[in-house]
C-alpha cells in the first residue's frame, strides 16, 4: 500500500531522515516509535507533502501505485483527506474555534465530493456515530471550546475518515489528551481501522501503546530506521540496543494499590538527549549515547535482515545475532 | 483553561444582564444616548441652530426657554450641543470605519505575506504611528482647505497604521494554528483562509479596537475644530463651540463647561464600552462575579 524507498529528507544540508525501505502492507497497522526529535513526524508529514518549506525530499514514496514525492500541491491537496486521512497531535489547535463542529465536519466531505446538502448532512451524522459521539444534535451545533479534549479528538477523527481514506495517519493522537481519555481514543482508532479496512500509520513515543495498536513496529532514531519487525517480536525480543533502552525506560506500572507511591524499582533512562540536527555522530547515530558501543559502530551500519520482515541496523545486537 | 464569557459567534442567549461587566453597560448606555441625540437632530432640535437672537445673549444655564443657556449671539447652547453630537459622531464613525477596514485588510495581507514584508511594514507602521496626527491634519487642512473632509482624511491616515498594527500580531498567531495549515493542505486559497478562518478569530480584537478608536476620533475631531481646521461654520462642532467660548470664559464660564462635558461623556462612553468589550472577550481578564 505504502512503499518508501531511499527516502532522504534534507534541511539546510543536514539529513533529517534517511530511509532505505519501509513498507506498509494493505490492511496492516504500522507503528513509528522514537524519541522527540527522532524525525518520525517528519517522515509521515512528508508522506502528505506537509514537510517544512525548507526541506527537500529525494527518493520515492509510493502510495497504491501513485508516486507522492514531487507531486504538485494541487494534486497533493486532492490526496490529502480523500485517500490519506490525518489525525493530528493537538486537537485544541486543530479545530477553528469560531466555526461550529458540524460545519467543520461537513467541509471535509464537501471538499472531496459534490454531493447534495441532504446527503452531506446524513454523512456527518453517520461519522458522528462512527466515532461514538453521543447526542449528535448538540455536538454538531457546538463550538470546539464547548467540547472536551477527547470529544474534539473524536471530531477530528471523524474529519479524517470523512472521505473513507485508504490510509489513516495518526501523529501522536493521544499526546495532548488526559490519560483517562487516551485509552478510549486508541481503542477508537484501532476499531475504525478494522471496521473501515484502513491502513494505519501510528506515530508515538510510547512503545507500550504502539504494541497494542500495531501489527508492525519501526523504531526510528535520528531519521534512521533502527529496527523493524512484528510488534510483539520487537517489544519482547528487541535486537537493537536502542530498542532495548527504550523498553527499559518505560515506567513499571504499580501492580496493586499498595504499590502506589512505593519504590517499585529505579526508572531506567537513556543518558543524554537526541543531538541537534547535524550533531549526530558518524556511523551509528545512536553511538554517543549507547552503552554497548564497539569500534565497528563508527563505520556506516547497513540494514541487516534477520528473517522475513525482521530487520535491524546494529553492529553489536542483543543475543549476538546478525 | 479559562474561558471567555462570550466567544465570538457563540450564542449570547445564556449570558444574563447581571453577568455583563458594568463598564459595558454604562459605556453602552452613554454611547447609545449620544447616538440617539445625534439621530434626533435630523428630525428635531429645540431651536434653529444658526438662528441669532440678540435680545437673549448670555442667558445662564436653567433659563426658562433655554435649558443650557445661550451664547454670545443668543443661539441656544443645547441645540449647538445636539448638532455637535451629530457632527462628532459622523466624523468619528466614518473615519474609524474606513481606517479600520483598510488597516485590517493591510494587516491581514501583511500577516500572510511572510517575514520580509512583515518587517518592512511593521517598521513603516512604527514610523507612521510616531508622526503626530494633529500636525498631519494641519498640513492637510492647508492643502485641501479646512473642514470635515480634512479632519476625516487626517484621522484615517492617522488610524490606518494603528489598526494594521493591532491586526498583524494576532493574525500571525492564528495563521500558525494547525487548522489553518489543514485548510491550506486541503487546497484552500490564501484569500479564503484569511477571510473565513483568520478574520473570525481576530474579530473580537478588532471590535475592541474599534471602540477605542471611536473615542480617540471624537477627541481628535474636537481638537481639530478647536484649532480651526475641522468643521467650519455654520456646521456646529463641540470643538468649535469650545473655541468660541474660550475668550468669554470670565463672562460666561458655562459656555465652556457644557461642550467640554459633552466631549468627556462621549470619550468616556466609548472607552468604557471598549473596556467592557475587552472584559467580555478576553479570558485572561479577571472578572468580579
Amino acid at each position: 500500500m505504502l512503499t518508501i524507498r531511499d527516502l532522504k529528507i534534507t534541511i539546510a544540508g543536514h539529513a533529517v531522515a534517511e530511509i532505505e525501505t519501509l513498507d506498509l502492507v494493505a490492511g496492516q497497522r504500522l507503528g513509528l516509535v522514537g524519541e522527540s526529535g527522532s524525525g518520525k513526524s517528519m517522515i509521515v508529514m512528508s508522506t502528505l507533502g506537509l514537510q517544512p518549506k525548507s526541506a527537500s525530499i529525494t527518493g520515492s514514496i509510493n502510495f497504491n501505485g501513485q508516486e507522492l514525492v514531487g507531486l504538485s500541491d494541487k494534486k497533493m491537496a486532492d490526496i490529502r483527506g480523500r485517500l490519506i486521512g490525518l489525525v493530528p497531535q493537538d486537537p485544541t489547535k486543530s479545530l477553528n474555534p469560531t466555526m461550529k463542529v458540524g460545519k467543520q465536519i461537513s467541509e471535509a466531505i464537501v471538499l472531496h465530493s459534490n454531493a447534495g446538502k441532504k446527503w452531506v448532512d446524513q454523512r456527518v451524522r453517520e461519522l458522528i456515530a462512527n466515532v461514538r459521539l453521543p447526542d449528535p444534535d448538540r455536538i454538531l451545533r457546538s463550538y470546539p471550546h464547548q467540547l472536551s479534549g477527547g470529544q474534539q479528538q473524536r471530531v477530528l477523527i471523524a474529519i479524517a475518515i470523512a472521505s473513507n481514506p485508504a490510509l489513516l495517519i495518526a501523529d501522536e493522537p493521544t499526546t495532548a489528551l488526559d490519560v483517562t481519555v487516551q485509552g478510549e481514543i486508541l481503542e477508537l482508532i484501532l476499531t475504525l481501522s478494522r471496521e473501515l479496512d484502513m491502513g494505519l500509520i501510528f506515530v508515538s513515543h510510547e512503545l507500550g501503546v504502539v504494541r497494542f495498536v500495531c501489527d508492525e513496529i519501526a523504531v526510528i532514531y535520528g531519521g534512521h530506521v533502527f529496527e523493524v519487525g512484528p510488534a510483539q517480536a520487537v517489544v519482547n525480543t528487541p535486537l537493537h540496543r536502542y530498542t532495548e533502552a527504550l523498553i527499559s525506560s518505560n515506567i513499571a506500572m504499580p501492580k496493586t494499590s499498595a504499590d502506589i507511591g512505593r519504590d517499585t524499582g529505579a526508572l531506567q533512562s537513556i543518558d543524554g538527549s537526541v543531538p541537534a540536527l547535524g550533531a549526530f555522530p558518524d556511523g551509528c547515530r545512536y553511538r554517543n549515547r549507547c552503552e554497548h558501543e564497539i569500534a565497528e559502530c563508527a563505520a556506516p551500519v547497513p540494514m541487516q535482515t534477520v528473517e522475513g520482515n525482521r530487520r535491524h541496523r546494529c553492529r553489536n545486537p542483543i543475543s549476538g545475532q546478525g | 483553561m479559562a474561558q471567555p464569557l462570550l466567544k465570538f459567534g457563540s450564542k449570547p442567549a445564556r449570558v444574563r444582564m447581571s453577568d455583563l461587566p458594568a463598564s459595558l453597560l454604562i459605556g453602552g448606555a452613554l454611547v447609545g444616548f449620544l447616538a440617539c441625540v445625534a439621530l434626533l437632530s435630523f428630525v428635531w432640535t429645540p431651536y434653529d441652530p444658526i438662528e441669532i437672537d440678540v435680545r437673549n445673549r448670555y442667558l445662564p444655564i436653567g433659563s426658562d426657554a433655554h435649558v443650557l443657556g445661550t451664547d454670545k449671539f443668543g443661539r441656544d447652547v443645547l441645540t449647538q450641543i445636539i448638532m455637535g453630537a451629530r457632527n462628532s459622531l459622523f466624523v468619528s464613525v466614518v473615519s474609524t470605519l474606513i481606517s479600520l477596514v483598510i488597516g485590517t485588510l493591510l494587516g491581514l495581507y501583511v500577516a500572510a505575506a511572510g517575514p520580509r514584508l512583515q518587517n518592512i511594514v511593521t517598521r513603516g507602521v512604527d514610523v507612521g504611528v510616531a508622526i503626530p496626527g494633529i500636525l498631519v491634519a494641519m498640513v492637510l487642512a492647508t492643502a485641501i482647505g479646512p473642514g470635515n473632509a480634512a479632519a476625516i482624511t487626517a484621522i484615517i491616515i492617522w488610524f490606518i497604521p494603528v489598526s494594521a498594527r493591532v491586526v498583524i500580531g494576532p493574525a500571525i498567531q492564528v495563521l500558525s494554528q494547525d487548522y489553518i495549515e489543514a485548510a491550506f493542505g486541503y487546497g484552500r486559497t490564501k484569500l479564503f483562509v484569511l477571510f473565513n478562518h483568520v478574520l473570525p478569530n481576530i474579530s473580537s480584537i478588532i471590535i475592541v479596537q474599534a471602540s477605542v478608536m471611536f473615542a480617540a476620533a471624537i477627541l481628535i475631531e474636537a481638537s481639530l475644530s478647536f484649532l480651526g481646521v475641522g468643521a467650519q461654520p455654520p456646521i456646529a462642532s463641540w470643538g468649535r463651540t469650545l473655541k468660541e467660548a474660550q475668550p468669554l470664559m470670565e463672562i460666561a464660564p458655562s459656555l465652556m463647561v457644557v461642550p467640554g462635558l459633552a466631549i468627556v461623556i462621549a470619550v468616556l462612553g466609548f472607552n468604557l464600552l471598549g473596556d467592557g468589550l475587552r472584559a467580555l472577550y478576553d479570558p485572561q481578564q479577571t472578572r468580579k462575579r
